[in-house]
């Protein structure tokens, strides 16, 4: 049996890097910050957010027709469609390409996708050369590890970090951190991997129906330098990607960046309808568990997700233990309600790393129950037994309680008695890993029942 | 079974029900270009997005670009614009152009292979449509030639009509046939990444700068 990702203790050992720890929950907040600022010059916010659901939610209870009338357009372009069940099938399917074409090096710009499919190690076995091209993503490369943010997948990285990292893996100069150095550098040290690639690949942020195209968002040109520079261009879509209409984009595209970083595009909104002169171009449809996920009244709203991170950058558990916590390729809010779709078993824990706040839910632009679905998974693992021992103990104890009014409001005033002149140490013990960073507030005279049943009697109601 | 219908079968197994009804999209104030063809139809439909905001389209779309790190520059004609980008690139030695107001040193009409452009400096290209909320201007295979040319070159200068320029991406998106070229992009001011520690940077691996000229084309040839 595979082990679980134990969130709680890989987050403990990012919080306990401080200065990592403090500067991840700047920057992300930050990126929040600038989000709400450019949302704010959006006076029709609310009812793109609407529109954005209502496309998406259309487009998922048809989606049938829609990859139908993909296909057949993207075909009638000239471009070559191959269709994946699961990401082994996903990866064999591109190797073939490749292979067809006597690929040895690959540039490939940022795709959630073929992380997920793990199509990088599987590729580098069979003996292709992939570079990622995407900044953050090449400095993940370069360190072995996952992305741990959607949209900037290096962003619980120090530049110091980065600095040791590339003065290792590049030959720059271990002294300098400062960040414009350190792009520099990468920009020199991919130039070269760009005119010598034999191939590109991307993912895509949104496929149209009615054109049969493409479109891909990034703020650094590395998918169009891919797609423009080698012969080859391969994409791989999840089939939930989908959009009716070219118009539709209009919605999306001036939600994406505003939710993402505070922009109001990306600097590069790239569209692409068959190959370009002189080129090839092939895209991968892939399942992997949303055909199934489809299928589940509680979760299918999940596959609405454009993948623009709001939710992550809004988190305070996400802030607080970083991206990397997760243990999978889709971290924060929008991971926690993915992944125990793909693996209940190994990331059972997860719709328990976080607090229910609802601050996601109110960010995600196409309208996902971000908060929600986290509570029904904690139902769902709950129900088949995988909940932890700790939690199995005080949930039935709190169950037992909150059940009968009269327990709840003894217990309610002997804990308060009990807050109020319990040594300190008794709080802020090993066995409460909520008074770890916290302390409590102070305790009110009365209980609210209390004060509530005072008044009452007073006015005479 | 086949991938393919294995997953549409699965798919239509499994489709949500009720079905959600398609939103019909209330487009913007779309202000009339009429510059070019390949464009659709004017938009007839309610407006509902607000315009540019603060008045004309023009000085707001100057003031989206510069927020995406691009800049611009008013010229008056084609020597101008000659004047214009040897100024600000006095060292350039290789410029190629893909419009007829710069000669360049280098023409992209005469580039074989993609690859042939990873010396270049400064290239020049028009695009046939601006969004203001947003500082893009509108490229596609046509209008670039060789569609490495705007993101291998380290500059990259950009003639505009300084009226072809339209409030918001509803609006372009209603004027444009995205599938008439098979690559068409929104280029927003220069490349950038916020990867290191959120910092902002230009230039990493696209072109360095992006500076729109305001110069409208003197031959019409777009006009029916």
């Amino acid at each position: 049996m595979m082990r679980a990702v134990d969130p709680e203790a890989r987050a403990a050992r990012f919080i306990a890097l401080e200065e990592h720890e403090s500067t991840h929950d700047r920057v992300v907040w930050g990126m929040r910050q600038h989000r709400d600022k450019a949302v704010a010059g959006v006076p029709e916010w609310e009812k793109l957010r609407e529109l954005a659901s209502q496309i998406k939610e259309h487009t998922l209870t048809h989606l049938d027709r829609y990859l139908e009338q993909f296909e057949e357009n993207a075909t009638r372009l000239g471009t070559h469609v191959h269709w994946a069940r699961d990401a082994p099938e996903h990866n064999a399917t591109v190797y073939d390409i490749l292979q067809a074409h006597g690929v040895r090096s690959l540039i490939k710009s940022k795709s959630m996708l073929q992380e997920e499919c793990g199509m990088t190690p599987y590729l580098e076995k069979r003996g292709i050369t992939v570079t990622e091209s995407d900044l953050g993503e090449r400095i993940q490369q370069l360190s072995h590890e996952p992305p741990s943010h959607i949209v900037v997948p290096a962003i619980h990285k120090l530049r110091t970090d980065v600095a040791q990292l590339f003065a290792r893996e590049i030959g720059s100069d271990p002294g300098n951190a400062d960040p414009h150095y350190l792009a520099e550098a990468m920009r020199g040290n991919a130039r070269p991997r760009f005119l010598a690639a034999d191939a590109a690949m991307t993912g895509a942020n949104f496929a149209v129906a009615e054109t049969g195209g493409f479109v891909v968002c990034t703020n650094e040109g590395n998918a169009d330098i891919g797609a423009s520079v080698p012969p080859l261009h391969v994409a791989s879509i999840g089939i939930e990607k989908l959009i009716p209409r070219a118009r539709d984009l209009g919605v999306f595209i001036r939600m994406l960046s505003r939710s993402a970083l505070g922009t109001a595009i990306t600097q590069y909104t790239s569209h692409f309808h068959g190959p370009r002169r002189g080129g090839e171009l092939h895209v991968v449809l892939v399942d992997d568990t949303r055909s199934e996920r489809l299928g589940s009244p509680d979760f299918w709203h999940a596959l609405k997700c454009i993948r623009c991170g709001a939710c992550m950058n809004t988190c305070p558990v996400y802030r607080r233990g970083g991206g990397l916590s997760y243990g999978a390729t889709y971290s924060g809010p929008i991971g926690v309600i993915l992944d125990p779709g793909f693996d209940l078993e190994k990331y059972r824990e997860l719709p328990f790393h976080s607090s229910l706040c609802g601050s996601c839910t109110e960010v995600c632009p196409v309208k996902i129950d971000i908060s929600d679905q986290i509570y029904k998974w904690r139902r769902v693992v709950a129900a088949k037994g995988m909940l932890r021992l700790t939690k199995r103990v005080g949930m039935s104890a709190l169950g037992a309680t909150l059940g009968h009014p009269t327990a709840f409001h003894a217990a309610e005033s002997v804990s308060e008695t009990a807050l109020a002149h319990l040594p300190r140490f008794a709080l802020y013990n090993a066995l409460n890993p909520w008074g770890r960073h916290r302390e409590l507030p102070a305790v009110p005279r009365r209980t609210f029942r209390q004060w509530y049943l005072e008044h009452r009697a007073k006015s005479g109601d | 079974m086949t991938a393919r219908e294995a997953i549409l079968e699965a798919v239509r197994r499994n489709v949500p029900r009720p079905a959600v009804a398609l939103p019909p999209l209330l487009a913007a104030g779309a202000q009339a270009i009429g510059t070019s063809i390949g464009f659709k139809e004017h938009l007839t439909d309610l407006p509902e997005v607000p315009g540019c905001q603060g008045g004309p389209c023009l000085p707001h779309f100057r003031r989206q670009l510069e927020a995406m790190g691009g800049t611009s520059f008013d010229v008056a004609d084609d020597a101008a614009a000659r004047a214009k980008i040897a100024e600000l690139f006095p060292a350039a030695k290789v410029v190629c152009s893909a419009v007829p107001e710069v000669p360049g040193a280098r023409r992209v009409e005469q580039v074989r292979d993609p690859r042939e452009l990873g010396d270049v400096d400064v290239g020049v290209v028009r695009s046939r449509l601006g969004v203001a909320e947003a500082g893009a201007v509108w490229l596609t295979q046509e209008d670039l030639v060789v569609n490495a040319l705007g993101v291998l070159a380290q500059h990259l200068v950009v003639l505009l009509d300084p009226t072809a320029v339209v409030p918001t991406m509803h609006d372009a998106y209603a004027l444009l046939d995205v599938a008439a070229s098979p690559y068409g992009v929104f280029m927003a001011g220069p490349s950038a990444t916020g990867d290191i520690e959120g910092v902002i940077i230009h230039g990493a691996q696209g072109a360095r700068t992006l500076t729109v000229l305001f110069l409208a084309p003197a031959i019409r040839k777009d006009q029916p």
